[in-house]
């Protein structure tokens, strides 16, 4: 449990981090360090070089810019849930980060290491898929940005090159009078999600659902949207007979296998979260928007 | 029966029952100040000028010839000390059993470092030793072994296979019998059968193991620190296996992370660093790391028991017919088969039971060696027992409770006899109103209204349940402990006992005890415990034993104390000791009490060598009293559990929880409440959650805490805690009896029972750790 000898660097700027990650072969980038950490010392990973981020101040904060919340890939867990914007404006976020970890990871684990850990059955990775986020990506040639469902390239694999590392996460707010729900089942609070499921949905005046996003986390290799669920939910008149035929698409999800969960387990579970999620997040959508349910 | 009591001062009266001054006082514990300060002494804590770290290199495989190893790599790392294998430690006899020796165990035993053969995936094949723990972790990922593959035998129930060419994997079979068996089954009105399994699961303390050894050339001696529960014993062994004087080697305990029977065991790697102190001439340190630890250190409980019983038409027992099978892992450790005999020999618990076979098979498996873990034997009986009855009443159509009364002992059967032995002493349940005590328990949990409320909760469609399990614990092994207590020329006492602490408020309870018979306050008293330097003879702290056997001699050498103060006083003052007293460490006439005279340092002062009244005696004011005992002391107690279901997941919720225990006199509420609270976490773990895991090859699947799981404060419910002081003990000056591992013994049992309750299907648990993909294949097959 003692990691191997890497050597340490410390940069102060963005601009300096990329160029040290230009410059150096096998280095790793410390974030937060909740699951960094414990890899090193594990000898699960074996970098040349560490580079730590911690010092590096423009990597961090929430700013709202038009309808998308920019939150810097530094922040960490704790302060965005507990960021006025984050409570006011993305309720999701708050719900989910409750699954992160325990309060102490979550004092130093941030948003943007868990992004780019990708642990398929990270909460804050399911929120971004949720909500169509888009990646800042800085390297040598600049910066670029890239939708999560091209940064999620698969299995812990996010779409970064070697000398390029995230700035930044930006996140489409929902409307102001949108449903939510994050659910999830873990063998014990703050362990990774069995299942875990992120809906956002908004309602039409009629109490039609006007948009819908579902997305299983931990089910699959990368977080899963339900296309076919939202389709069938789009326009259509919620009930819970509806919920329950959009629920069951979870049945055809090709989930993973470990020793401890066997596939079959995982979609059932995501079958009744998905159920429960949309049930949850219709009544807030209900509640917000002032109807009668 | 008999009453051993042969201590050398004759019996003092027992102290009168309930709550006295001291004892029965929920009392701040003593230990608590370093504790909170950040202040303690762990094993990760000792550090000495000059030391080496130890790293222990680990089979890979789960069994394997062993054809050689190449350390040199290792060797040419600057900062590298030593590297050892087996070929460096053949000298070394492997490690002894201090338990339950059975005959034929000893070509099971462990060697510190495997020679020829692996047996299990982390067992230890090479030590380096170098200047820092990073150098001695990267030299130990440079050490190779090659290894030819062998079968893994990983199934205790499977026929058995060999440890060695006309040796095989069953060690011994634990069998005992009483009672006319064949004939009880002939004549049964019923008989029911299961086939029931424990999980592999163990105490897991927060502060893994560690071990600190030290020569110290000045004065030839052998220091071990970090050490716990057994300093004695492992003293005397370590002594043995390294060829030195016993009292050339000394054991000390700091703060201790927890026990729960896994930690301070005599392991390969205490005497590994005790040798390369030696050899080396430099201190080494070894501390374990997790990954490690849940490898390494002793697992525990994997049991699966075929057991039938013949009951008359009323649901009494008949007789019992058990055949189990116990996986012992890789080695027979210092435990020797004691976790065996003890599933064998107290199974029966709390009930009448005229006849008795059971044949326990105990088998080695290629996975790490098992031992006891806190209510050994008795966790997994309890499960085994107490579905049994539950299946009896379902089978009879009896109600469960109904059940449990036809077949308690009674209170005028008290002390009960049962002709079967268990930890080498005869099974002789020494006092108990166990009706009482189950009544008081359903009242407490309003179990009448409880049902009701299921009842009703079910017909709307919730899955819950409630349900009970009534057991009796074993506690206050013998045979012996001993206290000295003494008075210092300040007034202050001091308490040096042979019991360890790992953890419990041992500190607290000893001193509760002195302050109680001695007459001063407990926060004066020093307890000196875990040292082989201050006490030559001691037992450790372990089988619920300290307060009952350590507690009662503190009793008798405070007393011993106090009646001398007084002697002298009485001198002093011209008076009989009869007409005086001692409080808050001062003497005063019963009939002035408001008038200290002097206090007990002013008669230690006067008891002094150089004291013309102490001329041709003994010097001192203190005494050393020793307790014998030839009987455990048996606790009992029912846990009655509610919960819910979620039907789609399979997720469990503990609703409520109340554990009702009866130990004869709670020295502190607030500690054995602790006792109970954390105990209960412990059983619930192993109820619904911790498992060993092992794939097909024998690979270890549960390395880490993401694999392994402790429940945490998010799955304890808070549990209800009822201490009854019913039932005294006759056996001890105090009525003591043990408290630590009452909260853990029957949580799978009544867990199990609730579960079957709330799926309206006696007898669906058949194993534990009850998993949520197990209870939703539970579920869907109750919905068909």
């Amino acid at each position: 449990m003692k990691p191997p000898a890497f050597l340490y660097h410390d940069p102060r700027s963005i601009d300096e981090a990329v160029a040290l990650l230009a410059r150096l072969d096998n280095a790793r980038l410390l974030a937060g360090g909740q699951s960094l950490m414990p890899m090193l010392n594990m000898r699960y990973v074996l970098p040349d070089h560490i580079i730590d981020l911690n010092r590096i101040e423009a990597l961090a904060g929430v700013r709202q810019i038009g309808e998308t919340l920019r939150i810097g890939a530094m922040t960490r867990q704790r302060d965005i849930a507990e960021h006025p914007l984050v409570r006011s404006r993305l309720p999701l976020m708050v719900e989910a980060l409750g699954h992160v970890g325990h309060r102490q990871t979550r004092n130093r684990g941030t948003i943007g290491g868990s992004l780019c850990h990708l642990d398929p059955a990270a909460e804050l990775v399911a929120v971004a898929a949720n909500l169509d986020a888009t990646i800042e990506i800085v390297g040598p040639k600049g910066a670029r940005l890239l939708p999560m469902a091209e940064f999620a390239l698969g299995f812990m694999t996010p779409a970064i090159a070697p000398d390029e590392m995230v700035a930044a996460v930006n996140l489409p707010l929902p409307a102001a009078r949108h449903g939510y729900a994050f659910l999830e089942m873990a063998r014990r609070h703050g362990d990774f999600a069995i299942v875990a499921v992120a809906v956002v949905l908004t309602l039409d005046p009629a109490g039609r659902l006007a948009t819908c996003a579902i997305t299983l986390g931990g089910a699959a290799a990368v977080p899963r949207r339900m296309a076919e669920a939202e389709t069938m939910l789009r326009g259509a008149a919620p009930d819970a007979l509806l919920f329950g035929r959009a629920a069951a698409t979870a049945r055809a999800v090709d989930a993973l296998e470990d020793a401890q969960v066997p596939g079959w387990y995982r979609r059932q579970v995501a079958e009744t979260l998905i159920e429960r999620a949309l049930a949850t997040a219709h009544r807030r959508a209900v509640a917000a928007n002032g109807m009668a349910s | 029966m008999q009453r051993d009591r042969r201590s050398d001062a004759p019996a003092p009266p027992g102290l009168p029952p309930g709550p006295r001054a001291v004892i029965g006082q929920s009392l701040p514990r003593l230990e608590d100040g370093p504790l909170l300060r950040g202040q303690g002494l762990f094993a990760a804590d000792v550090n000495f000028p000059r030391q080496v770290t130890m790293r222990v290199v680990r089979s890979p495989l789960a069994h394997g010839r062993l054809v050689s190893i190449d350390a040199a790599a290792a060797l040419a790392m600057p900062g590298v000390v030593a590297v050892w294998t087996g070929a460096d430690t053949a000298a070394i006899p492997p490690i002894p059993f201090r338990a339950t020796r059975v005959r034929g165990l000893e070509p099971y035993c462990q060697p510190i470092l495997a020679r020829e053969r692996v047996r299990y995936v982390g067992e230890p094949i090479a030590a380096v030793f170098a200047e820092d723990a990073y150098v001695a972790e990267d030299a130990a990922d440079l050490v190779s072994a090659e290894i030819d593959p062998l079968p893994a035998h990983l199934d205790a129930a499977a026929p058995p296979g060999e440890f060695l060419p006309g040796l095989g994997t069953e060690a011994t079979v634990v069998r005992k019998e009483y009672g006319d068996v064949e004939a009880a089954f002939r004549a049964a009105h019923a008989i029911v059968a299961l086939d029931l399994s424990v999980g592999r699961h163990s105490g897991v303390p927060l502060e893994t193991r560690g071990a600190v050894a030290r020569y110290d050339a000045a004065r030839d001696v052998l220091e071990l620190h970090g050490t716990a529960k057994k300093q004695h014993w492992n003293r005397d062994e370590i002594a043995r296996l390294i060829g030195r004087p016993t009292h050339g080697v000394h054991l000390f305990e700091g703060h201790v992370g927890g026990g729960f029977g896994v930690r301070g065991e005599l392991y390969p790697e205490d005497v590994l660093v005790c040798l390369g102190a030696l050899r080396l001439q430099r201190p080494v340190k070894w501390v374990e790391d997790r990954r490690e630890h849940l490898v390494a250190a002793n697992h525990s409980r994997q049991q699966r028991h075929r057991i039938r019983a013949a009951v008359d038409a009323e649901g009494r027992l008949l007789a019992i017919d058990n055949v189990f099978f116990h996986d012992q892992g890789a080695y027979v450790r210092t435990h020797g088969a004691r976790v065996a005999d003890m599933a064998a020999g107290l199974l029966p618990g709390p009930y009448r039971l005229p006849a008795y076979r059971v044949a326990g098979h105990f088998r080695l498996t290629n996975k790490t060696p098992a031992a006891t873990y806190r209510a050994p034997g008795r966790f997994e009986t309890s499960f085994v027992r107490e579905r049994l009855m539950d299946a009896i009443a379902a089978r009879l159509g009896l109600d469960p409770v109904e059940l449990r009364r036809r077949n308690l002992i009674g209170r005028d059967e008290m002390p009960y006899a049962r002709p079967v032995d268990a930890l080498g002493v005869d099974v002789v349940l020494d006092s108990g109103d166990y009706h009482a005590l189950l009544d008081r328990a359903l009242a407490r949990f309003d179990w009448a209204g409880t049902q009701a409320r299921l009842a009703d909760r079910r017909a709307r469609g919730e899955c819950v349940g409630a349900g009970l399990a009534f057991f009796v614990e074993k506690s206050g092994l013998g045979p012996a402990d001993g206290v000295r207590v003494s008075v210092d020329a300040t007034g202050s006492v001091e308490l040096v006992t042979g019991a360890a602490s790992v953890g419990q408020g041992v500190e607290t309870v000893l001193a509760q005890i002195c302050a109680e018979a001695l007459g001063i306050d407990y926060r004066r008293i020093r307890v000196v415990r875990g040292r082989t330097d201050r006490i030559e003879f001691g037992n450790g702290a372990h089988a619920s034993r300290v307060t009952v056997m350590s507690g009662s001699a503190t009793y008798l050498a405070a007393l011993a104390v106090r009646a001398m103060a007084l002697e002298t006083a009485a001198m002093e003052l011209q008076t009989t000791a009869e007409a005086l007293t001692i409080r808050d460490g001062r003497i005063l006439r019963i009939a002035r009490p408001d008038e200290p005279l002097m206090a007990l340092g002013d008669i230690a002062r006067q008891m002094g060598p150089n004291s013309p009244l102490m001329r041709g005696r003994t010097p001192g004011l203190t005494a050393e009293r020793w307790f014998y005992s030839d009987h455990m002391t048996y606790p009992y107690g029912a846990h009655l559990a509610q919960l819910r279901i979620d039907r789609d997941t399979g997720e469990v919720r503990v609703e409520r929880y109340l554990v009702a225990y009866d130990i004869g006199r709670a020295i502190n509420p607030m500690l054995v409440e602790g006792q109970i609270a954390g105990g209960f976490a412990q059983g619930l773990g192993g109820a619904l959650f911790e498992e060993f895991r092992y794939d097909d090859e024998g690979q270890p699947l549960s390395t880490t805490f993401a694999d392994y799981l402790i429940p945490t404060m998010a799955e304890v419910p808070p549990v209800e805690v009822l201490i009854a002081e019913d039932a005294p003990s006759p056996l001890n000056p105090l009525g003591v009896k043990g408290a630590g591992e009452g909260g853990t013994n029957a949580v799978g049992a009544a867990i199990a029972a609730a579960v079957d309750d709330a799926l309206g299907r006696p007898g669906a648990v058949t194993r534990l750790p009850i998993a949520p993909r197990t209870m939703r294949r539970l579920l869907a097959e109750t919905a068909r």
